[in-house]
């Protein structure tokens, strides 16, 4: 088992014909992912890599007979909020939303009709997820042979704030021959669709999940909200965190932002000593280093090394 | 079988270097088919009546995608990677 | 972007949120007409993006258009953290019979915009909401939703104040609240909110950021406040290496990269990626002992140009003895492209690749390619099987050894 994607699994590609977009049509395809039909308003009768394209969600919808589970979409920030509202109207029930850019409000709006009508919201800025050899949905991993040398399947969920990071703590656990269950690129920005906490009642609900890896950085309050969640639901799944970005706290640094746009410190709460200091009192160790991971996860679910 | 190329424009890069036969850089039509395919733009149709010119400044941003190859007849432009000794051609 | 003081007055007033007779100077001429216009006393107050200018004396009041123009010559001579003024703003001194605090902020949890409103205003509310909790009313409101007045009403009524007070407040809230969403702002902020002695509610001072990704979309505002595009309101001034950065960036589609060298002062220059890598790798060089010179970022595939041309700016920079180029695995950029982009800079700058990259750690795209690169210029290469940190550590260790 997995969480969110399975083998059946179909999605479409908003905005298919763009060139990031094309590219990740092929990856996933290649991964053996359902890629179902895109779309690109003006674009019908046209195809990208043997995938039908159309102008509408609803008129792919109609050619293969069914809603597709899922849309991947990659348009200009000026129209996203627009292509997911098309989405979620058109009755799809996860969106993964690969746009940087996007101004806070737009996203907002996009999440609250997501949750009135039972979608759910992966990103923005973000790569995606994976279920390894089962299917990838978003650019996560990159080409199909690259995603296979850096994920297999496995018992780790992982989510993380960065999408390049996603990969390079999943390839540190397969080498440490600790494989995936779900990986999940859940965004860099302020306000994203599936926070860490949001997502892990659906890991909870996984069996073949046993342990859970995040990667973090400073701004926001999405890792205080883990660690409150941790703490009432007595979760049956240990945490290990990975915090990137501490020497944003340094005195020079300050009001400064770094990597992602969420990065921004609006808080005291929001640098990485505090996060720190909230996740280790949920009792989430953070580790300094990624390759002190997989031993971290060992310890927890009592695998000798 | 393919002749060495003979006569034909050949320039060098820090890492690729790019080898066209000359019956190749005098088609004006082939010339602007290998301008169309690069997509670092290494080829330019604008030599003497639409000749093929290759555009020096740009050679080290050969991607290795061999669009170029695939455009011209077998053998007819060859890629060299300088820091290998090893070369791309078809044929 | 945040706004300075005059401007943010300007918004909330555009928002039909009442404000005193101010008037913005960037003369103490021009200041000493402001006061005699307004006919009383007034309050001088620097116009810089930073606080603490009432303890650096950037705020005083006067009596007299004289004095007002002493004042403000002062002050507008006078750097606050750093920042010169961009003028003064003169304002009538108000009587102030009570003062308020009213914000509406975003709740990145609830993922809603959040109004704040206390009747404790003129203090900062984050003191006001430890000791006096019951004190600040909070709300959310929703993304879709038009915002009502009533939802302010509630906010405002759970600080216990009620009768005029509350009915004249209402609609002050509710316009910033609306301000705050159709201008994209991330705060809007008044503090104090004065109601006066004759009842009435004046906005004294007001705070407004704009978030950054919205800019485009708010040109008519911010042309309307004569803000200008380059007008970027970084924290600081940018250094010339943030700028050639920035400058190689823009000249070519292919790839991002972004460079900051404002706080890094090492021997360690780094040519690191992407936004998550560039993180944990400036983290690993610190914590190792490593001094980083700069931090940046390399994402999207650039060309060898413009691998080339930020490596250059790195190992231009005073005190740069060697790179280390590292990324976490890379799945769209390529690691045979950075690999001729980082030999090319140092070739072009007469230095041996092989003495002047310290450590090349960059695993995923086109890696054997890569390598072949950086064999022939005597580079060794680090794949997947050296982790971030050690290979962090490998250019620290390399670089120490050298001095
Ligand atoms: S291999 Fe590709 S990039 Fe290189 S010259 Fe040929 S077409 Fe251009």
């Amino acid at each position: 088992m997995s969480i969110l994607l399975s083998e059946e699994f179909t999605f479409i590609v908003q905005g298919i014909t763009g060139r990031e977009a094309v590219n990740l049509t092929r990856e996933c395809l290649d991964y053996g992912s359902r890629v179902v039909g895109g779309v690109t308003p003006g674009r019908k009768g046209r195809e990208v890599h043997g995938v039908p394209v159309f102008d509408t969600v609803q008129q792919v919808a109609d050619a293969v007979g069914y809603v597709p589970n899922g849309s991947v979409v990659t348009v200009p920030p000026a129209f996203t909020k627009d292509a997911v509202f098309e989405a979620i109207e058109a009755g799809i029930e996860l969106i993964v939303i690969v746009t940087e850019r996007i101004p806070r409000r737009d996203v907002a709006e996009m999440v609250e009709l997501a949750g009135m009508r039972g979608a759910r919201i992966i990103g923005p800025n973000c790569l995606g997820l994976i279920v390894p050899e089962v299917c990838k949905m978003g650019g996560i991993g990159g080409p199909a042979k690259d995603a296979a040398k850096a994920y297999a399947p496995g018992a780790i969920g992982v989510m993380s704030r960065s999408g390049g990071m996603t990969t390079e703590i999943s390839s540190t656990l397969t080498a440490a021959g600790l494989g995936q269950s779900t990986a999940v690129s859940i965004g860099g920005d302020a306000i994203i669709g599936s926070t860490y906490a949001e997502l892990m009642p659906l890991f909870e609900a996984d069996e073949q999940t046993e342990a859970i890896v995040i990667y973090t950085e400073p701004g926001g309050r999405m890792e205080a909200q883990l660690a409150e969640w941790v703490k009432d639901n007595r979760s049956r799944l240990p945490i290990v965190a990975f915090m990137a970005g501490r020497f944003m706290d340094s005195e020079e640094m300050k009001g400064m932002s770094f990597g992602h746009a969420g990065t921004i410190v609006e808080g005291a709460e929001d640098t990485a000593t505090e996060k720190i200091a909230r996740l280790e009192g949920a009792g989430i160790p953070v580790v300094e280093r990624i390759d002190e991971i997989p031993d971290a996860v060992k310890e927890k679910i009592g695998v000798t090394a | 079988m393919s002749a060495p190329p003979t006569g034909g424009e050949q320039l060098t890069g820090v890492f690729i270097g790019i080898e066209v036969d000359q019956t190749v850089a005098d088609d004006a039509a082939l010339a602007g088919r290998l301008a169309e395919v690069c997509p670092v733009d290494i080829f330019a149709a604008d030599g003497e009546a639409g000749a093929l010119r290759i555009v020096e400044e740009n050679l080290d941003e050969c991607v290795l995608c061999e669009l170029c190859l695939d455009a011209a007849p077998d053998g007819a432009v060859v890629i060299k990677k300088l820091y290998d000794g090893s070369e791309l051609r078809r044929g | 972007m945040r706004f300075y003081e005059y401007e943010s007055r300007r918004i909330v007033e555009r928002a039909g949120i009442p404000v005193t007779r101010y008037g913005f100077c960037t003369t103490a001429e021009a200041a000493r007409e402001v006061a005699a216009e307004i006919g009383g006393p007034v309050v001088i107050k620097s116009q810089v993006l930073t606080g603490g200018r009432m303890k650096a004396g950037g705020v005083k009041f006067a009596d007299t258009p004289e004095e007002a123009a002493e004042h403000a010559a002062a002050i507008l001579d006078l750097a606050i953290n750093g920042h010169a003024p961009r003028g003064v703003l003169v304002d009538p001194k108000a009587e102030v019979a009570q003062e308020y605090y009213a914000s509406v902020i975003w709740d990145g949890t609830v993922k809603r915009p959040m109004m704040l409103f206390s009747d404790m205003g003129g203090i900062d509310i984050e003191e006001v909401a430890a000791s006096h909790p019951d004190h600040v009313g909070r709300g959310h409101l929703s993304n879709l939703l038009p915002v009502s007045d009533f939802h302010a009403k509630q906010v405002i009524a759970r600080t216990g104040v009620t009768g005029s007070e509350l009915t004249r407040a209402t609609p002050i809230l509710a316009r910033l609240a609306r301000l705050m969403r159709d201008c994209d702002m991330t705060l809007a902020e008044i503090n104090p909110l004065a109601r006066l002695d004759d009842g009435s509610f004046v906005a004294l001072d007001a705070h407004m950021e704009m978030e950054n990704e919205a800019k485009p979309r708010q040109k008519e505002l911010l042309e309307e406040l004569g803000i200008e595009a380059q007008d970027t309101r970084e924290p600081y001034e940018p250094s010339d290496f943030e700028r050639n950065v920035k400058a190689i960036d823009a000249a070519d589609h292919r790839g991002v990269i972004q460079g900051k060298d404002h706080g890094f002062s090492g021997n360690l220059g780094l040519v690191i990626g992407a936004g998550g890598g560039s993180l944990t790798l400036t983290d690993a060089v610190r914590s190792q002992g490593g001094k980083p010179a700069n931090y940046t970022e390399i994402g999207g595939n650039p060309s060898v140009a413009k691998a080339c041309g930020l490596a250059k700016e790195v190992l231009r920079k005073d005190g740069v003895e060697k790179i280390a180029v590292m990324m976490s695995i890379v799945s769209n950029t390529r690691v045979d492209i950075v690999a001729r982009g980082v030999i090319k800079a140092c070739l072009e700058l007469g230095r041996d690749p092989a003495e002047t990259i310290a450590v090349f750690r960059i695993p995923g795209a086109w890696e054997e390619e890569g390598e072949k690169i950086l064999r022939r210029y005597g580079v060794e290469y680090c794949d997947r099987s050296v982790s971030m940190w050690d290979a962090a550590g490998r250019a620290v260790a390399k670089i120490q050894e050298g001095t």
